[in-house]
């Protein structure tokens, strides 16, 4: 039986009640907006790119406890980063939270992140903790001015 | 002791819920290493075994296409397929068979009123009005139209409680107005909104009425020449019956005139490549091979409330929504969203710092089903200026024990997130 303890870890329900870098950003040169219909989650991500590494990274918005937790982890993370480390990491996080239960997958680069491990046992909140790292995926990479849906 | 009250004893008397609940396979299973407490009614019902057992019987005996063959098999569907017709028009008290119509479900019930008979009757400058209250099948399929022939959506305010100002109705109705289209029952606040008055003012400003009845029809006798509306919707889904099949019912001299939905086999009576002549009432709506399983199991869902003792499941209805109401009132931080006059079926509540959503998965580890978000009412979570909310919702086959397990959940939601 999945264990919620897993999912509420004690790090992500602080995280998800203070949340960190919960504000506007005006120096944000990469912005884009989240959207999980499915639950009403929204949030606005604000990224400052400089050189190639991310000096800033902010959100703003209401969800889930998960999906709060997730932002906020993932804003303390990506300070310092290449565009390309935050590729990884998105790539990694992804993994682990989607991977099927007999694989390992590799967190190797997540370090705290990988609290969210235990989300992989709960199917239907993957997307509550993905939908800020698509919604980082959009500000990096994106062109498109619609919302980024998980659904 | 009235005799109103010795009446009311004596009916909730002969409805034993524990007896109830053995009709439903379904509601004996394990989720998580717990019994299922379902409490999602609103999204959809269980079924009981006599509909499953009927869906079954149909596809070893009787399957064959209807309307179509001279062949014993044939005949034997299409007398089935139209007994569910009948026996559903006079669970509603249509005035006959052909009032009926069978879709998929209310959603496409809605779809054909505002396709057929806006397509036909809307013009630039008309009106619809709808409620605030409204799920997305009761708004989308009318501003589809609007867009396609001018007319308006207006939409009548509801008041922090839930319930439709009835001012602000008079108000919006005026000549331009042609259809008012407004739920029965609301599935996130539970209102039950006061459609036989509602009916008569559209009537008095030479207004339709269309009544989505998605959620009512499961809860209450619905009597639909009593409420005079012209149109009525609802699923077969949520009232015991299979997923895929629904009623449109309409006032028979309106269906009359208005033209086909679909085009295809079934709603001809005859075709040449320069001219169509259409079927009749209700098979012009009904184009191509139906859902007929799940119009034969409809109608034995059908057959099962008829045996049930309405009035007592209605009251043993009652009594468990302000059972479950007055728990969830005692939970410190908890806010049940929806105080309206008259409820039925739901219960929509907010939990202090903590999402519905958090709630839904905390419950669902206890066996406990309920659904959380906007319940296909994004504009009505706007109005409450909330993002979604978490519901129980009932059938008569709940228990106080159900609610028990729900309110003894939430206590465990706020251990969990210390408050
Ligand atoms: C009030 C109301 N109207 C319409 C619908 C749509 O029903 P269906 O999805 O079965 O077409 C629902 C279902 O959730 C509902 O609650």
């Amino acid at each position: 039986m999945s264990d919620l303890r897993d999912l509420y870890q004690e790090v992500i329900l602080d995280h998800s009640k203070n949340p960190r870098n919960f504000r506007k950003s005006e120096t944000a040169n990469r912005t884009a907006v989240g959207y999980n219909p499915l639950c009403g989650d929204k949030m606005t991500l604000f990224i400052t790119v400089e050189n190639g590494i991310v000096t800033d990274a902010s959100f703003q918005g209401s969800g889930c406890a998960i999906s709060t937790a997730s932002a906020s982890m993932m804003t303390e993370s990506l300070k310092g980063k290449s565009e390309e480390e935050a590729d990884e990491l998105f790539r990694q996080f992804q993994n682990m939270v989607t991977a099927p239960m007999d694989q390992e997958p590799d967190t190797e680069a997540l370090g705290k992140l990988r609290v969210f491990a235990g989300v992989r046992e709960f199917p239907a909140r993957v997307k509550c903790a993905s939908l800020a790292w698509h919604t980082l995926e959009a500000a990096i990479h994106g062109e498109s001015e619609e919302p980024v849906s998980t659904e | 002791m009235t005799t109103s009250q010795i009446i009311k004893e004596n009916q909730t008397g002969s409805f034993d819920v524990e007896i109830v609940r053995k009709d439903f396979p379904l509601l004996k299973r394990m989720v998580h290493g717990k019994p299922l407490v379902y409490l999602d009614n609103a999204a959809t019902s269980q079924k009981p075994l006599s509909v499953i057992e009927a869906i079954e019987r149909y596809y070893s005996e009787e399957n064959a296409n209807i309307h179509r063959g001279v062949h014993w098999l044939s005949e034997r569907a299409t007398e089935a397929y139209e007994d569910s017709r009948a026996r559903i028009a006079r669970y509603i008290n249509a005035a006959k068979p052909q009032e009926v119509i069978f879709t998929r479900g209310t959603t496409e019930s809605i779809n054909l009123v505002a396709f057929s008979w806006g397509w036909k009757n809307l013009r630039d400058g008309d009106e619809v009005l709808i409620s605030a209250m409204e799920h997305h099948s009761n708004i989308v399929p009318w501003q589809m139209i609007c867009a396609k022939t001018g007319a308006k959506l207006r939409v009548i305010p509801v008041s922090d409680n839930g319930d439709i100002l009835l001012d602000e109705y008079r108000n919006l109705l005026n000549p331009k107005t042609r259809i008012v289209a407004v739920t029965h029952v609301s599935n996130v606040l539970g209102t039950v909104n006061p459609i036989a008055e509602m009916v008569q003012w559209a009537h008095d400003n030479g207004s339709l009425f269309l009544l989505d009845g998605a959620q009512s029809i499961p809860h209450m006798d619905v009597n639909v020449r009593d409420l005079d509306c012209d149109f009525f919707a609802f699923s077969g889904h949520k009232l015991f019956g299979p997923t895929g099949i629904g009623v449109l019912y309409g006032k028979f001299a309106l269906l009359e005139e208005m033209d086909p939905y679909q085009g295809g086999g079934d709603m001809i009576r005859s075709v040449t490549f320069e001219k169509t002549i259409y079927n009749s009432v209700p098979h012009k709506f009904e184009a191509g091979t139906p859902h007929i399983a799940g119009g034969i199991g409809l109608g034995e869902a059908i057959v099962y409330l008829e045996k049930l003792n309405r009035h007592a499941a209605e009251i043993h209805e009652t009594n468990l929504l302000h059972y479950g109401e007055s728990l969830l009132r005692h939970i410190p931080g908890v806010r049940i969203i929806g105080n309206a006059k008259e409820k039925a079926g739901a219960i929509s509540f907010l939990m202090d710092g903590v999402h519905p959503h958090d709630i839904g998965t905390i419950l669902d580890q206890e066996g406990i089903a309920i659904r959380t978000g906007h319940h296909c009412c994004q504009p009505l979570m706007e109005r409450f200026g909330i993002p979604a909310t978490a519901r129980a919702s009932l059938a008569f086959y709940n228990s106080r024990e159900d609610l028990d397990a729900l309110a003894e959940a939430l206590g465990k939601v706020r251990d969990i997130f210390h408050y």
